[in-house]
C-alpha cells in the first residue's frame, strides 16, 4: 500500500518536473528530496517530496495523514459533551477554540443561547488561545530561519498564557471546558488581575520580537518577496486566516460574523497588508496578537454578572437536523458540519480545519523557490500537523 | 630563565612536550568555551539555566557528553564510502591542528615559528573543506551532499575577504610572521603616543570586522550556517555521524572558533603581549633593548627588542582573556541572528566583503607611505 502510494508520488512528481526541466542543455539530472516526514523544518509529521534543480525546487508535493487519527469518525460513536475531548487535540496550540465552533453548532441544533456571561468567557478563551498559538509561531519562524533563541522568548511567554487558562479550565494543553449551553466553571477568584499582567508579558514579548525578529535586515532579506500569495490565488486554494489577511483580504469572521461570540462589543482592528508575501504573514499575525491582548482586555474590563450555563437537559439530545458553524481560529477558518438524527452521538461531523487549506497551496506556492525559502514558506504559512490531518 | 631551561631539553623531548601542548592548546579552550558559552552564557541569553546537574553548575556536564559519545555504536550507513567516511572527521581536525601550531602564545610559547606564519594558517586553515566534502559525498544522504557542497562553496567565498582583511595588518607589521606582527603592535605608536602600544584594531578596524565576520562564515555559525542549516537539512555534512566520529567534528568546529579568535588577537588585539603602559609599571616586564635576547634563546626572527621570559607564562593567560572575549562575540552573534539565504551569503562575500577589503587595503598601504 505505502509502496503503490510512493511510486504514484514519485510518478506524478517525475511528470512535473518533466515538464519545468531547467538545465536541459547540460542534461543534470533532478534530485528527488524527501523532506519529512521526520524532519525538524515540519514540526509535526507532514512529508513534502520536492524535486529539485540543484537547489531549485521543480516540483513539492505535500503528503498528508501521517498524524490522520479519524476524529470526524470517532465522533460518531461519542456524546456530544464527548466530542470536545477529541476536536481538542486538533489544533493542540489553541485548543479552546476548536471546541467552541463545535458546540456552537450543536446549540444551534438544540436552539438553546449561552448566557451572557459565558459568551464572554468563551471569547476571552477564546482569544487566549490564540494567543497562546500565535505567540509559539512569532518565536518559531525565528528558529526555522535559523535565529534559536526567539522561540525560548516564546516558550517563557506563553508559559504565562497557559497559567491562566490552566487556573479557568484546569488544563493546560486541552481545556475540555466548553459545554453546550455555557461553560463547565466560572473563572476563580483574582483571574482577572492575573491574567491582566499575563498579557503585559506578551505585549512585551510582541515589543520584543519586533526588534529582535521583525527589525532584522537578515529576517527582511530572507522573506521579503518570498512566498508571494495573491490575493485571488489564495482565496481560490481557499485559505483563510492570517494567511489571506497577509495578501491584502480584509476578511475576519470575527467581525464579519461573530456567531456566539461577543467580538462586536469589544473595540478592535483587522490587521492587513498588502504584499502577501512571507514578512507579510509573519507581520500580521504580530499585529493580531496585540490586537488580542487588547480584545481580551477589554472583555476582562466589560464581563457581566450572571449565570453561566443556560437550561439545557441532563441528557442531551439533539434533535435532527444540520448545521454549519465556523469561527476564525487561530491558524484560519475552522468549521464544523454537524448531521444530527436526533440521538445521543452525531450522525456525521465534518471538520473544516484551516490548515489542511492552508498548506493546499504549497505546491503551486513552492515551485522555483530555493530549499531554504521552502522551509521560509512553510513556516509562515504556519500549519499545525493536527490541524492538517485531524 | 624559562627560555634557558628550556633549550637544555633535547629535541625529541621539547617535541613531545610541544605535541601535548598542542593538545592543551586546542582541547582545554574548546571545553571551556563550550561550558561557559554554548552551555551557559546562550542558556542565560535565552532565559534558562543551561546544565546544572553535572557537577557544580553544571560544569562536569561536557565530561558527560563526551562520555555518552565515547560509548555511542559508530554507525556507518550501509551506501556510504566507508573509509571516506571514517576518514572525514579527522581531515576536519586536522587542519584544526594545523592551525594551532603557528599561534603564538609567548616570547618562546610558540609551537612553530614561521617566517610566513599567519599565510601558512590562512592556506591551512581551507584544508577542513575537504573535511566537509568528503563527509558531505561520503555519507550517500542528499542532505549531506547539499550540506557538504554548501559548505565548500561557501569556505571558498569566505577564504578571500579573510586573507584580504589580513593583508592589511601584514602591510602595517611589515612582517607575514606571527611573532613580528605581535611585536609590531607592541612597540608601535599611533601619531606619537605608545602608551597603549598600537593594536591593529585602532587602525584597521575595517579589516577587524571583516575578519571577525569572514570567521563566522569559515566556522559555519549563524548567520552563516546553511551547510549545517538544522531547519533545512537537518545538520548537513553531519547528518548521518553519530558517536566519537560526531564528537570529532564537534571538536573540530568549537576549536577551530577558539584558534581563529586566537588568531584574530594576535592580528588585531596585540597577541600575547600587554600594552606598554602595564610594562612599564610592571617592574621586569618592560622589554630589553640589547643583544640579550640571542643570551637567553629567543626564537624570534625579526627580533629587534626582547621581551621578557615572564611572558611565557603571562601570555597564554592575556591570550585566553582576549578570546574569550572574541569568542563571546561569536556565540552572541550566533544565537541571535537568524540565517542568510545561500545566494544571499555569496553576494555579500562578493559584492560588499571583498570590495569593502580590497578598498581598505589601498588606504592601508596609501597611508602607510604618507605616515
Amino acid at each position: 500500500m505505502t509502496d503503490l502510494v510512493d511510486r504514484r508520488q514519485m510518478a506524478y512528481i517525475a511528470a512535473q518536473a518533466a515538464d519545468a526541466r531547467v538545465n536541459v542543455e547540460l542534461e543534470t539530472e533532478g534530485m528527488t528530496l524527501n523532506i519529512g516526514p521526520q524532519h525538524p523544518a515540519t514540526h509535526g509529521t507532514l512529508r513534502i517530496v520536492i524535486q529539485l534543480d540543484g537547489e531549485e525546487v521543480v516540483a513539492a508535493d505535500p503528503v498528508m495523514g501521517y498524524m490522520h487519527r479519524g476524529y470526524e469518525k470517532l465522533a460518531e460513536v461519542r456524546t456530544y459533551p464527548q466530542v470536545t475531548t477529541l476536536v481538542n487535540r486538533i489544533d493542540w496550540l489553541g485548543s479552546f477554540a476548536n471546541e467552541v465552533p463545535f458546540i456552537l453548532a450543536a446549540e444551534q441544533l438544540m436552539d438553546i443561547e449561552a448566557p451572557p456571561r459565558a459568551q464572554w468567557i468563551r471569547t476571552i478563551l477564546f482569544e487566549l488561545g490564540r494567543i497562546a498559538n500565535v505567540t509559539l509561531f512569532l518565536g518559531d519562524m525565528g528558529v526555522q530561519l535559523g535565529a534559536i533563541s526567539p522561540v525560548f522568548y516564546a516558550f517563557r511567554d506563553r508559559e504565562f498564557i497557559l497559567n491562566q487558562i490552566e487556573a479557568a479550565t484546569g488544563g493546560r494543553f486541552h481545556p475540555n471546558f466548553d459545554r453546550i449551553g455555557g461553560v463547565k466553571d466560572d473563572l476563580p477568584a483574582g483571574w482577572i488581575a492575573d491574567t491582566k499582567v499575563a498579557l503585559k508579558a506578551i505585549q512585551r514579548f510582541c515589543d520584543e520580537m519586533e526588534d529582535l525578529i521583525v527589525g532584522n535586515e537578515i529576517f527582511a532579506a530572507r522573506t521579503r518577496g518570498i512566498g508571494v500569495i495573491p490575493a485571488d490565488i489564495g482565496l481560490s486554494y481557499g485559505l483563510s486566516g492570517a494567511n489571506i489577511r497577509a495578501s491584502g483580504v480584509d476578511w475576519d469572521l470575527r467581525r464579519d460574523a461573530p456567531c456566539g461570540l461577543v467580538y462586536d462589543q469589544v473595540d478592535w482592528k483587522v490587521w492587513t497588508h498588502p504584499d502577501g508575501d512571507s514578512f507579510a504573514r509573519y507581520w500580521v499575525r504580530l499585529q493580531e496578537v496585540r490586537e488580542a491582548c487588547g480584545i481580551v482586555e477589554q472583555l476582562l474590563d466589560g464581563l457581566p454578572a450572571g449565570p453561566i450555563m443556560a437550561k439545557v437537559p441532563r441528557i442531551i439530545k439533539v434533535p435532527e437536523g444540520e448545521a454549519y458553524v465556523e469561527t476564525e481560529n487561530p491558524l484560519g477558518i475552522m468549521g464544523y458540519y454537524v448531521i444530527s438524527q436526533g440521538g445521543l452521538e452525531p450522525f456525521r461531523v465534518k471538520i473544516r480545519s484551516a490548515s489542511f487549506s492552508n498548506i493546499s497551496i504549497a505546491p503551486w506556492l513552492l515551485k522555483g523557490t530555493f530549499v531554504p525559502d521552502v522551509i521560509t514558506i512553510l513556516a509562515s504559512l504556519y500549519f499545525i500537523l493536527g490541524d492538517v490531518d485531524r | 630563565m624559562l627560555a634557558t631551561v628550556a633549550a637544555e631539553f633535547a629535541y625529541w623531548q621539547t617535541s613531545i612536550f610541544k605535541l601535548l601542548m598542542a593538545f592543551v592548546a586546542v582541547l582545554i579552550p574548546a571545553g571551556g568555551t563550550v561550558y561557559l558559552y554554548l552551555f551557559k552564557m546562550v542558556s542565560f541569553l535565552q532565559s534558562r539555566l543551561g546544565p546544572m546537574e553535572a557537577g557544580p553548575y553544571g560544569s562536569l556536564q561536557l565530561v558527560a557528553e563526551v562520555g555518552k559519545w565515547a560509548q555511542k555504536e559508530d554507525v556507518v550507513p550501509s551506501r556510504a564510502d566507508a573509509f571516506v567516511f571514517k576518514a572525514a572527521p579527522y581531515v576536519v581536525l586536522i587542519s584544526t591542528f594545523l592551525l594551532v601550531i603557528v599561534v603564538p602564545f609567548g616570547p618562546d610559547a610558540v609551537f612553530a615559528d614561521f617566517d610566513t606564519g599567519i599565510f601558512l594558517a590562512l592556506a591551512v586553515s581551507s584544508i577542513s573543506v575537504i573535511g566537509i566534502l568528503m563527509a558531505g559525498w561520503a555519507s550517500a544522504s542528499k542532505y549531506s551532499l547539499l550540506g557538504g557542497l554548501r559548505a565548500a562553496g561557501q569556505l571558498i567565498a569566505y577564504e578571500l575577504p579573510m586573507v584580504l582583511a589580513v593583508v592589511g595588518v601584514v602591510i602595517q607589521a611589515g612582517t607575514l610572521n606571527m611573532q613580528g606582527i605581535v611585536e609590531a603592535q607592541t612597540t608601535g605608536e599611533i601619531f606619537g603616543w605608545g602608551a597603549l602600544g598600537h593594536p591593529f584594531i585602532l587602525t584597521q578596524f575595517v579589516g577587524f570586522f571583516i575578519f571577525l565576520i569572514a570567521v563566522q562564515a569559515e566556522l559555519a555559525q549563524t548567520p552563516f550556517d546553511m551547510p549545517v542549516a538544522e531547519s533545512e537539512l537537518v545538520t548537513g555534512y553531519m547528518t548521518e555521524y553519530s558517536g566519537f566520529r560526531f564528537l570529532l567534528f564537534f571538536i573540530g568546529e568549537f576549536a577551530t572558533a577558539n584558534i581563529f579568535a586566537f588568531l584574530a588577537s594576535v592580528l588585531f588585539l596585540g597577541g600575547w603581549s600587554v600594552p606598554p603602559f602595564i610594562m612599564d609599571a610592571v617592574p621586569g616586564l618592560a622589554p630589553q633593548v640589547d643583544g640579550l635576547a640571542a643570551a637567553l634563546g629567543g626564537t624570534t626572527g625579526v627580533a629587534e627588542a626582547s621581551f621578557s621570559p615572564w611572558f611565557n607564562l603571562i601570555g597564554p593567560v592575556v591570550m585566553a582573556v582576549k578570546m574569550l572575549a572574541l569568542t563571546f562575540i561569536v556565540y552572541w552573534v550566533r544565537f541571535t541572528y537568524p540565517r542568510f539565504r545561500e545566494d544571499q551569503l555569496q553576494s555579500f562575500a562578493w559584492k560588499v566583503l571583498i570590495p569593502i577589503s580590497l578598498v581598505n587595503i589601498a588606504v592601508t598601504g596609501v597611508l602607510k607611505v604618507v605616515f
